[in-house]
Parts: structure tokens; sequence; C-alpha cells
């Protein structure tokens, strides 16, 4: 794939303390270090190894990963939120790479 | 076009090792587990998709059924949900390269089709489609590839290339839940479709299957550990789970037929564009999926 | 040098992988021990009893071991005393044994996460929970990876 994009699922609106759902995949072909190309060499490695979500600025939830986990690496997981603000998705590659997305959503 | 099943035949490196024996084993190994495939309908963003349809008259069975149906919960659960079925990053990559500028012309697909969700709305369903200019049968990619050359002054896409996936998975997608309807009686088509069948029922290479001998004759059986579906070409390019990737129609034919330890045909040849036809006609009725997901 | 039948017996698998196989660059298969030694890394020494409040949820049978759906979820109120630090994920049959670790913060709400793995085969899939007051709790599922069609 191109440059890797990011997508994310963030309710648009919520109560407060209520306990959301979020989802997010990213195109990355988690190459895992194990494969060899037609030649015999092994392929190195270039992972997505972190992943972070933080909301207006304080981190809610991360990932530390390892070659294990599939191509188009998918986490779902929950976020409780007191009031409005932005959700920032970052994820590290291997060759220092960052890729991120945002999201907001509205606490009633 | 015939081929006798042991002359010869060039193996490709990776499977030179593997003794015939193990292979002869291996062809008699359709387990006699039989599974039905679920009885459950495929809703993708509340849009229910047609996956079991009336055979087409002249077919040795009563209908068709798409592969969704034979695949395990979590993969039809995958492919139920636009968010997070993988196939959908390449439905917008595919997006991105219809918006993009590319070639000496100074053109994207959108400087002349504008809104894909418009001017590509329901077409897939319809291919692929006789070419008057070329006198033979063309499907999305070569369609794509068509424009590239005589309107933006560009090459052909490599096969397989990612944009190319991209591109067409972004296409295919316009047409989702559409059901698959090909007009024969457009130019030769009728004559592509003979050699279709013919190339669908043909036995080939070491192991001598036809397509039609796991496709048809053992459908919902299991081959080692794989539920067997009928082979339909309504959901491709296809997110494959193995891949991890989209994986094209011809792809997954010259697939098929190294497994059945043959020479394979080259994509988009003559042979596989018959067979391209006579094999999405069999799907007559099935919604097209494509980005579907299988294994 | 001679090794009696008992001796060759008693290699472990992972040793006679790379005897048999000349050198390689790693072994082809994480053995238990290794597997051991990264639940030791992350518990600070003990294997944790029980599952307790850990459920980790997977398929029976993988459709593909390349894209393996795995999610795990710890009864917490995640507030006060009874927060979840973390969970790992590991594969006992992977060349690797590690396959993720989610951290979660008070705001996570709950205790909980989704994602896919690579399972090379037929193995065991572990989750171990380490809980804000020193706790550990370990489930372990059992995922069969098929070989699909003619050579997948």
């Amino acid at each position: 794939m191109a440059t890797p994009r990011p997508r994310v699922k963030v309710p648009k609106t919520a109560a407060a303390g209520e306990v959301i759902t979020i989802k997010t995949l990213i195109s990355h072909d988690m190459e895992s270090g194990q494969r060899k190309d037609s030649e015999g060499n092994t392929i190195p490695r270039k992972i997505i190894n972190k992943f972070t979500c933080d909301f207006n600025g304080q981190t809610v939830f991360s990932c530390d990963i390892d070659p294990a986990i599939s191509a188009n690496p998918y986490f779902e997981f929950n976020a409780k939120v007191a009031e409005s603000g932005t959700f920032k998705f970052t994820w590290v590659d291997d060759d220092g790479s960052v890729y991120e997305a945002e999201e907001k959503i509205e606490v009633k | 076009m015939r081929r006798g099943a042991w002359e010869g035949l060039p193996v490709r490196g990776k499977f030179a090792a593997i003794g015939a024996g193990v292979l002869v084993a291996s062809a008699l190994a359709f387990s006699a587990v039989q599974a039905e495939p679920v009885d459950e309908t495929l809703s993708i963003d509340g849009v229910e998709m047609t996956t079991r349809a009336k055979a087409q008259e002249g077919l040795p069975f009563d209908e068709v059924l798409s592969g969704w149906l034979f695949r395990e919960a979590e993969t039809r659960q995958l492919e139920a949900d636009s968010f997070e079925n993988p196939g959908m990053l390449y439905v917008e990559r595919g997006e991105e390269i219809w918006n993009t500028v590319e070639g000496p012309a100074g053109q994207s697909c959108a400087s002349c089709h504008g809104d894909a969700a418009e001017s590509m709305a329901g077409i897939a369903a319809h291919y692929p489609k006789w070419d008057a200019d070329s006198q033979r049968p063309i499907n999305i990619e070569l369609r794509i590839d068509k424009c590239r050359v005589e309107h933006m002054g560009l090459e052909p896409y490599k096969f397989d290339s990612d944009d190319q996936k991209a591109l067409t998975t972004y296409i295919k997608h316009q047409s989702l839940g559409e059901p698959v309807n090909l007009d024969l009686a457009e130019g030769d088509m009728q004559s592509w479709w003979e050699r279709g069948k013919e190339r669908y029922y043909l036995r080939t290479g070491q192991l001598n299957f036809a397509c039609a001998s796991c496709h048809e004759a053992n459908s919902g059986q299991y081959i080692r550990a794989d539920h067997l579906s009928q082979g339909q070409a309504n959901g491709f390019p296809t997110y494959r789970l193995k891949q991890a990737d989209m994986v094209s129609l011809h792809n997954r034919l010259r697939g098929c037929i190294r497994d059945t330890r043959a020479e394979t045909p080259a994509a988009f040849s003559d042979e596989l564009m018959a067979l391209e036809v006579y094999l999405t006609w069999r799907g007559t009725g099935l919604s097209v999926e494509t980005p579907a997901v299988r294994q | 040098m001679k090794i009696n039948r008992r001796q060759a017996l008693g290699l472990s698998a992972g040793a006679a992988v790379f005897a048999a196989a000349g050198f390689r660059a790693a072994p082809a298969v994480a053995d238990a021990a290794a597997t051991e030694v990264a639940i030791k890394e992350f518990t600070g020494g003990i294997i944790p009893a029980e599952a307790g409040k850990l459920t980790l949820k997977t398929p029976e049978i993988a459709e593909n071991g390349n894209t393996v759906p795995v999610s795990v979820s710890v009864e917490s109120a995640m507030s006060g005393d009874d927060m979840v630090e973390s969970i790992a994920i590991l594969a006992e049959g992977n060349p690797n044994p590690g396959v993720v670790v989610f951290s979660f913060t008070p705001m996570s709400g709950a205790a909980a996460a989704t994602t896919r793995m690579r399972l090379a085969k037929t193995q065991n899939v572990i989750a171990i929970a380490k809980m804000a007051d020193g706790t550990f709790y370990m489930d372990k599922k059992e995922v069969k990876v098929t070989i699909g069609g003619c050579g997948g």
C-alpha cells in the first residue's frame, strides 16, 4: 500500500461518563521479519510497533505491538469521557514514521 | 487445448520437492464430511445482499450461493461490517487514485467520470462486457487500462499492482448489492462463453482437476480444512485473510490452476477472459460483494 | 559425538531443529520454555494460577492463521483500587511468543480490547492480566489453525 491510511470509528456524541467503543484500522503490511524472498534472503521486519489513543492530551489506551499482529492492524477498545474534546490516535512505525488521526466527540 | 496429465508439465519451484504420491494422496483427500453453507443473510450497512439466487438454466443444480455462506462466523462478520472490513482500506485508496491527476494529459478518472458513486453506480455488475475495439471481452481492469492508454497518455497497469487492485476494488464497490447480470448477446460474447464453459469443465494438471471438480462436484465438502464454495466471481477483488491483501480474480484463477499443478495461463489471456465470462455468468443474480472477505 | 537413543529423545525440540537444519536465523518455533520466560517477564517471576476475572476469547478453529481475531476483557470497575494496568497476549507456538500488550488507564472505562493476530500453527493462546494491586490472572485457549485447500 501507499502511505498507511488510518480509519477510526468514534461515536459523534456520548453522555458524560458513558463508556464508548472505539474501533481503529490502519493499512500496513506488518512485515514480520520471518519471511524470505525468492532468493532466500530474509525480508527485514517493518511493523507498527506502538499505538496510542489520547483524549484532550491524556492517554486513554495504548498497545505495544509485536510482529504477530496481522497486517492492516485492527484495535478495538473502550473510553470513558467526562467532557467534549478530541481523540488523537498515533501509530509508530519501526522506521520512525508516525501516522495520526483525530476525531472529535461531543459529550452532553 | 487438451493436456495429458503426466506429460512432463513444468512444476513450479516450491512444489518440485513434493512427491507425486503426496499429490495423488491429497487429490483423494476430499473429506466425506459435508457442511451446509450457513442459513444467514448478509447485510452491509443495512443493505441486504443477495447471497442465494436461482441458478441459470442449463446449470446442473438449483441454487447459486455466495462464497460468504461457506466461511466461518468471524470471517462473515468481517465482511458485514463496512468499518472493520480491511478491503475498505483499498476502496479508500482507490478513491484517492480516482481523484489524482496522472500522466501527460493532466487527467484524473474524475476529470471525465466525475463522482464515481454516480458514474460507476451499478456498472460492474454487467462486466465483463464486449469490447468492439479489441474484439474480445473486457473486464474492469482492462477497461481501466484502456482509459489510461487512450485518454490519459499512460501505460497500462502492471498486473496486480497495488494501484490496479485498489482502483478496481473502488470501482466495483460502487456496484455493491447489484445483482450480477451479463449481456451475452453483445458481439461475440456467446462464443467466448462457450470457450469459458469448455475450460471450466476441462481437467488439467498433474492432479487432473477441472474447476468443476472442486466447485461443482464437491462444493460444500472439505478439501483438507477448507470449506469448498461454488467458486463464484461476485466478490472479487476479494480481501483474502491468507494474503491479508486484495486478491484479483485473475490472480485467483491462476492460483487455482497452479494448485492443480498445471501451467498457469497469463492474466487477461484469451483462456482466462473466456473463463471469466463463463464464471461470472454462473453467478448471475448474486450481489456484487466487492470487497468480499474470504479465507 | 555418539548419542544414544535415550539422549537423542531427551534433546529439546528446539535444539533438534537446530541440529537437523544446520544454521538458521532463528528456531522454527518457540518452545514452551521461551513462553514461560515471556510470562515471567510480564509478571515479575510467577506463573498465575487462575483466570479469575480475565476472559480470553478466540475462535476454536481459525479460518486462516494469518488473521485470527482475539479479544480479552477483565471484569473491573476501572477506578479506585479496582484497576487493570495491562493485558499481555502470548502465542505459545509462534516463532516468538509475544503478540501484544494492551495498557489501560482510568480513562479506558473498561479493561477490554480486540485485535487480530497471526498464528503459525495450532497452539495455545495465552492472556495475562496485570492488576494495579499486583494480582495477576491468566487464561489459555487452544486455537486450531488449519491448512486450507490444495496448499492454501
